[in-house]
C-alpha cells in the first residue's frame, strides 16, 4: 500500500515537472561553442578575400577526399592591397561525404578553414550538398559573425604580447631554454 | 528453424541469428555476422595515422574514447611518446565516463529485453548528462576524434573539471536509483537468474573479456593487472560474478559504474590544473620507426588488442584489430543450447556486443 502510495506520489511530481523534449523543427536547443559543423571557409573582411590560399593542405589531409580545389595568382597581391601572392580560385567540398573529423582545420596554418555551426545540410538533390566557393565562404561569415572569431593576425599579436610579457620576468637561465624552445617551435613550422 | 535479426531491437547493430527448436527450447544456434562490415583494417593500411583515430571512432560507436584510446596508446608505445599529465587524466576521465555512459545504455537495453521499459529512460537522462559534457569538450556526441596520438586535440573548456564534478553526484544518485529499480525485480530475477549460465573455464576458453568474463567469476581486468595510461595510480575494486548467468554480466556493469565513478573522482583529485595537453616531438604526421606492437586496452566490452606492424612510413603497413565483442560473441553458441527462445533475447543482450567493432 505504502510502496503503490510513493509510486504515485513519483507519478505525480513526474507529470508536473516542465518537459525536456524539444520539438525539434519549431524548437532548437542552443548550440554549444566547440559544437563540430560543416567545414566551411573563413573571409579577411580588410582585404575582402578568403583566408584560404590554396595550399591544399586540408585536401591531403581529408579521409575521405571530399574536397578540392585550385589556386591562382592573387590580382590584389599584384595590386599591392594583400600580403597573399597566392589565393584560392576554386574550392569544393562535397559536405555529403564529410565526416566531421575536423582534421582539416587542425592542419590549416592560416585559420582559412573552420568548422562552422551549420548542421542542418538536407538537400533535395542527390548531388545537392557539393558546396562550392561562394557557399562555404557564406557559411563562414555567418559562423565568424555569429562567434566572437579571432582572426589569426589578432590571435598572433596576442601570443606575442603574452611571449613578451613573459620574457622580462623570467630568469635568465630559464630565458635561455625559452629561446630554444621557441627555435624548436619555428623550427618545426618550417618542416 | 527460426530465423532471428538481421534487423532485431536487442542488438546494436545489424546481427542474424538461426535458431534451430524444438518446441519452445533452442536445440542449436548459428550466429550469422557481417551485415556491417567496412574493411576497417583494410582501409587503415591506405590511411594516415592522423587519419585512423576517425576509424576507430566508428568501430565500437558506443565507446568512442576508449577506442581512440586504445588506438592512440598504441602508435605511442611504438613511437616511444610519453603523454603528459594532464592529458593522460583527461583522457582517463572521458574513458571513464564513456564506459559509465555505454554501461547506461546496456542498463537501458538489459530492461527492455526482459520487457521493462523504464530503465531505458533512466539510463539516458543519465546518458544525456555525460553526452552534453562530451559535446562541451569534443563539439560532437559521437565521433570525437579527440584524442590524438601523444595527448589531446586541443585543451577542454576551462570549466571541464567543475563539470565534470557537478554531474558525478547527480550521476551517482542515477546509478543507485536504476539499481534500486531493476536489479532485485523479482520478475527481472526469474527471467534472469540461472539463465545462459557460462562456467569460469568455458569464458576463457572461447575468449571472453571484460564484464562477461569477470561475471564467471575470474578476475581479469587489463586496467588492473597490465595496467596502460595512467590506470596504476587509482585505487579501484574488480566486481567479480560467482555463476556467470545473466544477472551476473548484468550487476557486473552496474558495480562497475560504481567503480569508474570512483576512479573519475581520484582522477579530478590528481589533475594537475595546468600544463601541456600534447607531447612535445610530435608534430606532423607521425612515422613510427619500422617494428611490430600490440597494446591491450579495457573497454567497456572487454580487451581490446590493437596489433600494428609499421614499416617505418607515414601509413601502418598492417593493422590487427582483436575486438572484445567479437571474442565474447563466440560463447553465445553454447549460451543458448537448451534455453527457451524467450530468454535468447535476454542472453544475446548481456553479452553487450556493439556490431560496429564485430564485423569492422
Amino acid at each position: 500500500m505504502l510502496s503503490t502510495l510513493k509510486g504515485m506520489l513519483m507519478t505525480l511530481r513526474t507529470s508536473l515537472r516542465k518537459p525536456v523534449t524539444a520539438q525539434y523543427p519549431k524548437e532548437h536547443l542552443p548550440l554549444m561553442e566547440r559544437q563540430v559543423g560543416f567545414p566551411a571557409l573563413t573571409w579577411d573582411a580588410d582585404v575582402s578575400e578568403p583566408y584560404c590560399v590554396g595550399c591544399m593542405v586540408c585536401v591531403r589531409m581529408c579521409p575521405t577526399q571530399c574536397m578540392s580545389g585550385t589556386m591562382i595568382d592573387n590580382p590584389h597581391h599584384a595590386e599591392g592591397k594583400s600580403t597573399r601572392r597566392k589565393i584560392i580560385e576554386e574550392f569544393e567540398i562535397n559536405l555529403g561525404r564529410c565526416i566531421l573529423c575536423g582534421l582539416c582545420v587542425e592542419v590549416c596554418n592560416f585559420d582559412a578553414i573552420e568548422m562552422s555551426h551549420e548542421h542542418e545540410i538536407s538537400h533535395f538533390a542527390r548531388n545537392g550538398r557539393r558546396s562550392d566557393l561562394p557557399v562555404l565562404l557564406e557559411m563562414g561569415k555567418k559562423y565568424q559573425s555569429e562567434t566572437n572569431w579571432i582572426s589569426p593576425a589578432v590571435k598572433k599579436a596576442a601570443i606575442a604580447a603574452e611571449k613578451a610579457a613573459a620574457a622580462p620576468a623570467a630568469e635568465a637561465g630559464e630565458t635561455k631554454e625559452d629561446v630554444s624552445a621557441v627555435a624548436d617551435e619555428t623550427e618545426g613550422e618550417a618542416k | 528453424m527460426v530465423n532471428m535479426g538481421p534487423q532485431h531491437p536487442s542488438t546494436h547493430g545489424v546481427f542474424r541469428m538461426v535458431l534451430w527448436v524444438d518446441g519452445e527450447r533452442i536445440v542449436d544456434a548459428e550466429p550469422h555476422i557481417g551485415y556491417l562490415h567496412r574493411g576497417s583494417e583494410k582501409l587503415c593500411e591506405g590511411e594516415l595515422y592522423p587519419q585512423i583515430i576517425t576509424l576507430f571512432d566508428r568501430m565500437d560507436y558506443l565507446a568512442n574514447y576508449n577506442m581512440e584510446m586504445a588506438f592512440c596508446a598504441t602508435v605511442e608505445k611504438i613511437m616511444g611518446i610519453t603523454v603528459p599529465d594532464r592529458a593522460e587524466y583527461i583522457r582517463v576521465i572521458l574513458c571513464e565516463l564513456n564506459r559509465i555512459c555505454s554501461h547506461m545504455l546496456f542498463y537501458g537495453t538489459m530492461g527492455l529485453d526482459a520487457g521493462a521499459m523504464t530503465p531505458i529512460m533512466y539510463g539516458f537522462r543519465e546518458r544525456e548528462r555525460i553526452q552534453n559534457l562530451f559535446e562541451a569538450v569534443s563539439g560532437a556526441r559521437m565521433m570525437h576524434n579527440y584524442f590524438r596520438i601523444g595527448g589531446l586535440r586541443e585543451d577542454p573548456p576551462d570549466d571541464f573539471a567543475e563539470r565534470v564534478a557537478g554531474i558525478l553526484p547527480a550521476l551517482a544518485q542515477g546509478i543507485e536509483e536504476g539499481d534500486k529499480l531493476l536489479t532485485y525485480n523479482e520478475v527481472f530475477l526469474a527471467r534472469s537468474r540461472g539463465v545462459g549460465v557460462l562456467s569460469g573455464q568455458d569464458a576463457l576458453d572461447y575468449g571472453l573479456s571484460g564484464p562477461s568474463l569477470r561475471a564467471s567469476g575470474i578476475p581479469d581486468d587489463i586496467r588492473v593487472t597490465e595496467p596502460y595510461s595512467i590506470y596504476d595510480r587509482f585505487d579501484f575494486d574488480i566486481p567479480v560474478g560467482n555463476n556467470g548467468d545473466t544477472w551476473d554480466r548484468y550487476a557486473m556493469r552496474v558495480e562497475e559504474m560504481r567503480q569508474s565513478l570512483r576512479i573519475i573522482e581520484q582522477a579530478l583529485e590528481q589533475m594537475p590544473d595546468d600544463g601541456p595537453i600534447k607531447a612535445t616531438g610530435v608534430r606532423g604526421i607521425p612515422r613510427p620507426p619500422e617494428g611490430e606492437v600490440y597494446v591491450r586496452v579495457e573497454t567497456p566490452r572487454g580487451e581490446m588488442g590493437v596489433y600494428l606492424v609499421s614499416d617505418g612510413g607515414d601509413k601502418p603497413y598492417r593493422l590487427k584489430v582483436r575486438p572484445p565483442s567479437f571474442a565474447n560473441l563466440q560463447a553465445l553458441r553454447p549460451m543458448l543450447r537448451g534455453v527457451y527462445i524467450a530468454d535468447a533475447v535476454m542472453i544475446l543482450g548481456s553479452l553487450d556486443i556493439v556490431l560496429g567493432e564485430v564485423d569492422r
